[in-house]
């Protein structure tokens, strides 16, 4: 078999933040009630903590993000996925839920630096100075649809694995030095 | 002589001297002038001409209601029309050209328009298109074609780049003169979060030109000590060269930020949209002053006299030696007295008032400048620029007292207030006849979505013309703004100036001789006289006189022309102006470059085109791409200098005789699980899917509530709760929202859940007789006839790719899908390749694919289904179950209309000389309908050239459908004529269903 590969092949852009296409990264999509008995301790499990709403519980390489009352986002590394989703739906059994592996279904980015939140407001709609701490924002960038949080020096993003060229585009044509906001 | 003056321009520096270019003639500038300033000093007071009589113009204003001074602005890549250049800054390099004029600038044969002006008047375009009835099309519209248009479009692709930026405030604050300074002081003080944006490169506005004294300081020494404590404070956003073009809905703002205008080519974007959510906004966008209607006003030379004001104190520009003020109020007298500051002559104060005798007027006096009160100007003398002006009585008629030699008059109307963004979003206006202006009605304020007011108008915007005033409204507008109450604010002198006295018509008894040379727009060339005919024609409402006449309809949509025009429109009409009303205020409030609008959505990046994994292969590989939906799929794979006819040719060829391999990765993959799954599914699907046994595969239709068909795929039950929905490659966002339309709305206590794994899964079908042979070299999980039969599916490996493979075919040969994880989508689809190389394996595209199924007669969503068809009408009875007791669309198809024997229903058709039908062809019926038109009786939804058949076949509706089996009837051609063809049955090759079954 061969190796898995990114959208990308992890392609970079150097402006006035750093663009980095990362991946694959493992992600389960988790559909489950608030209320399923033993979902906190389904995800506990599989080593990720529950989210707050709106938020994306961030531990080491792993996190979970709040995507709707009743949808989960499961970080993990790409080869550890589908253990994840059999041990969760093992944990789950018996309760209505579905579990899915997105991991191939997706693309990430990273925007990095002092001004990566720059490069995001060029391309959505959000209010960045009221992104609370652990904030996951599902909003867009430009004409697609996006995730993001932030993390370490900078901020992660989601995007669909088929627009992902689209994405780097975007993010390479708004972090190009000179055209910082402020 | 309109020249630079040897000192003062309080913006320019001379030290950096710039070069730049009008007409080819090479110029100097100074950094900080604008285009205009720069060529006015340079003695270009001819820059232009107008739209219908090409009269020459000149420059009329310093700032964004300017009507005349529009330029080309730039060569080639970065080449502009309708650069207006009062607000285009002065770059090294710049080249202007001037607009609308044939063969030069200087010599105009478009003049000769002017010598037919009678014939010309307002309404002239309307009356054309009734009468003569051949005269439009014929004369007028050619004619008037030629001539329309100011600048030039450009040619070439923009070698700038654009962008856009959301922000988020409180109180946005649109002005940054003193008002909007001062308001934005009072709102950030509160803690707002505030965002204060200036068009122009400068802080300040007017006050520093008009020598106000604000809190004991000059203006600008206020200004630059309240943009320092602005900027340090953490809640405040500041931005110059950057409109706030429109206010929209619940505080939706664009403005925009001219980034690089002034820098082409620095790398930046030259413009950047901002689209601002802000909670309230203060207009502070102060007040434009209004030209006087006298007969000549359009002469180069006769400017605004707060322009003069501005050309002389801001950029050390003298408009001539000798200008004469012509006015209806004091504040004009402060331009009397800068030209004179500045050493220049003003040979007369021409006041339209009987009596002058505030301080400004006095200290003009006291300079010993003329001033004649109760007097007007009959005429102003010269053509390409002002020579004079003949002095008579306002109260008069026009009858010459006397002719004062000029280089130029400054005139003064009194002021309008800038309202645009309080109007935008339904703020309503008041008369206010003290000082002869429209202003914001504060009672009735535009209102966002809690009710209260949206918009608050501070300063001269609000009708507040003094400093003093004006410092005042702005504190209260920027805390009222933020829902606090206004505290200390800076404190202005006092000036004390005299009420004007309104003035539309000048001199007051003006004959239709001189009403004919009052321009009230001077770039549409709408005249005094052309608004009077409008209302003797009975144009009484404002609307229908701007658009009669054409009024404000020009590129500075009416900045200047408004208020006098719908002044004199009152007049004529023996009403009073608030009857009259204003024309709609529309954003923008100056033309936003598309550009801007467009911001990065161009080039690559013009959509989010969507990529399979397998993308970049095909396109190594030769494909034409089609776009299916924002996807973008390989067509065919021409090969050599094949023709994509002859590549689709070949690829059919190739699948029905070996094997071919096609990227199906773009299949819309819903999965499906709970409890109520089966049922929901009964629900949407039009036969069962509740009891299809795990492992198995079934067709299903999906039908809206109306009845008609919607959408069709391949279900396949993965486990005891859990299916898995093929939706189209169209389909598959619809469809997925589709169903959580149906689950959140409708049935909400249903346990199901959806998920989209469309991305997941790169797919591969593998299709043709050597089909299985290619799979069973990859090894791993077995592929038989009897282990993996028609229709079922199975996971497993092959060539250690984890995979689940499904056996269904849509070419009507042995043919798998393989679904594997998208991150090794690639590799497997070049390994299939390599593996398949000796059995003469070739990459197909949609269109074999397309030709392949209707060679089968299966019914392609898009092509057989229009919104209008049901499942019935394509003969899909089999696929519709008649044991449920509901599904989607049941009660909708047994609607007469849809029930009824007549409808159109799916044949096949062969022509009888083996030609291939049109694209969109009908069949015709004998006779006409009431419109004259042909009957039909059906239509042609695919039709393609058979290369396995080597004829043309067709799917179509025809009334009656199979029953008409054997008939020949006749399809009509674009080329005219018919071509004839026989009903046959759909399915045209092997209809057994022999070769998907081995």
């Amino acid at each position: 078999m061969s190796e898995p590969v990114s959208a990308l092949g992890h392609a970079s852009f150097d402006g006035f933040a750093r663009i980095r296409e990362i991946g694959p990264l493992g992600m389960l999509t988790l559909r489950a009630r608030p209320d399923v008995a033993g979902l906190t301790a389904a995800l506990a499990a599989i080593g990720v903590t529950r989210p707050e709403p709106r938020r994306m519980a961030l531990t080491g390489e792993r996190g979970c993000g709040w995507m709707s009352p009743d949808e989960y986002l499961v970080i993990l590394p790409y080869d550890e996925a589908n253990a994840a989703m059999a041990a969760l739906s093992q944990q789950l059994s018996g309760e209505h839920h579905l579990v899915a592996n997105v991991s191939d279904a997706r693309a990430v980015f990273r925007i990095e630096g002092a001004k990566a939140t720059q490069v995001l407001a060029k391309l959505m709609p959000v209010d960045f100075a009221t992104l609370a701490p652990g904030e996951l924002r599902r909003s867009r960038a430009a004409q697609t649809a996006a995730a993001i949080w932030a993390e370490g020096d900078g901020f992660t993003l989601v995007c669909f694995r088929s627009v992902a060229q689209y994405m780097m585009g975007l993010l390479s044509h708004s972090a190009m030095p000179g055209s910082e906001l402020f | 002589m309109s020249t630079r003056l040897q000192k003062g321009g309080r913006l320019i520096d001379r030290s950096r001297a710039l070069e730049f270019s009008f007409n080819g003639k090479r110029l100097m500038g100074f950094q900080g002038d604008t285009l205009a300033s720069a060529l006015l000093a340079n003695d270009q007071m001819l820059l232009g001409r107008s739209f219908k009589y090409h009269r020459p113009r000149g420059l009329v204003a310093s700032g964004a209601e300017e009507p005349n001074a529009l330029v080309n602005l730039g060569t080639g890549a970065r080449h502009e029309p309708n650069q207006r250049t009062t607000t285009t800054e002065l770059f090294a390099g710049a080249t202007a050209t001037s607009q609308n004029h044939w063969p030069s600038l200087e010599f105009d044969l478009g003049a000769v328009n002017s010598w037919f002006a009678r014939f010309l008047p307002g309404g002239f375009y309307y009356k054309t298109f009734i009468h003569p009835r051949f005269a439009w099309k014929h004369i007028f519209e050619p004619i008037i074609r030629q001539s329309a248009g100011l600048g030039k479009a450009p040619r070439e692709k923009d070698a700038d780049r654009y962008e856009q930026a959301y922000a988020f405030c409180d109180v946005l604050v649109a002005g940054g003169g003193i008002a909007g300074l001062q308001a934005a002081l009072a709102a950030a003080g509160e803690g707002a979060r505030v965002i204060l944006l200036e068009q122009a490169p400068v802080w300040g506005g007017r006050a520093p030109v008009d020598g106000d004294v604000i809190d004991g300081q000059p203006a600008e020494t206020w200004v630059k000590a309240t943009i320092e404590a602005l900027g340090k404070m953490g809640n405040v956003t500041l931005k110059t060269r950057c409109m706030v073009a429109g206010v929209y809905d619940h505080g939706y703002v664009l403005a925009e930020e001219r980034v690089a205008d002034h820098t082409p080519g620095d790398g930046r974007p030259k413009k950047r949209l901002w689209r601002i959510r802000a909670t309230r906004i203060v207009a502070a966008t102060g007040a434009i002053e209004r030209p006087l209607s006298f007969a000549g006003n359009d002469i180069p030379g006769v400017m605004l006299a707060s322009a003069v004001r501005d050309y002389v104190t801001n950029w050390a520009v003298s408009p001539g030696d000798r200008t004469v003020v012509v006015t209806n109020n004091d504040d004009a007298y402060r331009t009397a007295l800068a030209l004179r500051e500045a050493g220049l002559s003003v040979p007369c104060i021409i006041d339209a008032r009987s009596n002058a005798d505030g301080p400004l007027p006095q200290r003009a006096r006291a300079l010993g400048i003329r001033v004649e009160t109760g007097k007007a100007i009959a005429w102003v003398k010269g053509g390409k620029r002002v020579t004079g002006v003949a002095l008579c009585l306002q109260a008069g008629e026009g009858a010459p007292l006397e002719e004062i030699g000029c280089d130029a008059v400054a005139m003064s109307g009194g002021w309008s207030p800038v309202v645009h963004l309080w109007s935008h979003c339904g703020g309503k206006l008041t008369w206010d006849a003290a000082q002869a202006m429209f202003r914001p009605d504060a009672t009735r304020p535009p209102t966002s979505h809690d009710g209260q007011a949206l918009v608050f108008a501070a300063g001269a915007a609000n009708g507040a013309l003094t400093a003093a005033e004006a410092l005042a409204d702005a504190a209260r507008a920027g805390a009222s703004a933020f829902g606090k109450q206004p505290g200390p604010h800076a404190q202005a002198a006092v000036s004390i100036e005299a009420p004007l006295e309104p003035v539309w018509i000048m001199p007051q008894g003006a004959g239709p001789g001189l009403k004919m040379k009052m321009w009230l727009d001077p770039q549409n060339d709408v005249k005094v006289s052309d608004v009077q005919l409008a209302a003797r024609e009975g144009y009484e409402s404002v609307e229908h006189t701007k658009r009669y006449t054409t009024l404000g309809m020009a590129t500075d949509q009416g900045k200047l022309s408004n208020i006098n025009g719908l002044a004199v429109l009152a007049g004529a009409l023996n009403t009073e102006i608030p009857n009259v009303g204003t024309t709609t205020f529309r954003p923008p409030y100056a033309p936003v470059t598309i550009g801007a609008l467009a911001g990065e959505s161009r080039g690559d990046i013009f959509q989010p085109l969507r990529r399979s994994p397998i993308h970049g292969w095909h396109e190594t590989h030769n494909a034409h791409f089609e776009p299916v939906g924002l996807w973008r799929r390989p067509y065919c794979f021409p090969v050599g200098g094949e023709t994509h006819q002859q590549a689709v040719n070949r690829e059919i060829l190739a699948v029905r005789s070996g094997v071919g391999m096609l990227d199906a990765s773009t299949l819309g993959k819903l999965i499906v699980k709970g409890p109520d799954a089966g049922r929901f599914l009964d629900m949407l699907y039009t036969n069962v899917m509740s009891t299809l046994p795990v492992g198995k595969c079934r067709y299903g239709l999906m039908c809206n509530e109306q009845g008609f068909l919607s959408d069709d795929g391949v279900v396949v039950r993965l486990s005891e709760d859990t299916w898995l929905c093929h939706t189209t490659t169209g389909g598959a966002d619809r469809i997925h929202a589709h169903m959580e339309d149906w689950l959140q709305c409708e049935w909400w206590d249903w346990q199901v859940y959806v998920a989209n794994v469309t991305e997941q899964y790169a797919q591969i079908a593998v299709a043709g007789p050597r089909a299985r042979q290619l799979l069973e070299r990859l090894g791993g999980m077995d592929v038989g006839k009897d282990s993996l039969p028609f229709m079922t599916h199975a996971e497993g490996t092959l060539g250690n790719f984890p995979v689940r493979v499904y056996r269904i075919s849509f070419s009507g040969e042995l043919s798998y899908e393989i679904a594997v994880p998208a991150s090794l989508g690639l590799a497997l689809w070049e390994r299939l390749i390599e593996a398949g190389r000796d059995l003469g394996v070739i990459p197909y595209g949609t269109e074999a694919m397309h030709v392949m199924r209707a060679e089968k007669g299966f019914i392609m969503i898009g092509d057989e289904t229009d919104g209008t068809v049901i499942p019935q009408d394509l003969n899909l009875d089999w696929a519709i179950s008649r044991k449920k007791a509901d599904y989607l669309g049941k009660r909708g198809q047994e609607r007469t209309h849809l029930a009824s024997p007549d409808r159109w229903k799916l044949a096949g058709f062969e022509t009888l000389d083996g030609s291939v039908i049109p694209d969109g062809a009908y069949i015709i019926a004998p006779g006409v309908n009431d419109n004259g038109q042909r009957n039909t009786q059906g239509r042609v939804t695919s039709t393609y050239y058979s290369p396995t058949l080597k004829k043309g076949i067709a799917m179509g509706l025809i009334r009656g459908g199979l029953k008409r089996m054997g008939e020949v009837v006749e399809f009509n051609t674009v080329s005219g004529g018919t071509v004839r063809a026989r009903v046959v049955d759909p399915v045209f090759y092997d209809k057994e269903g022999e070769k998907q079954n081995v």
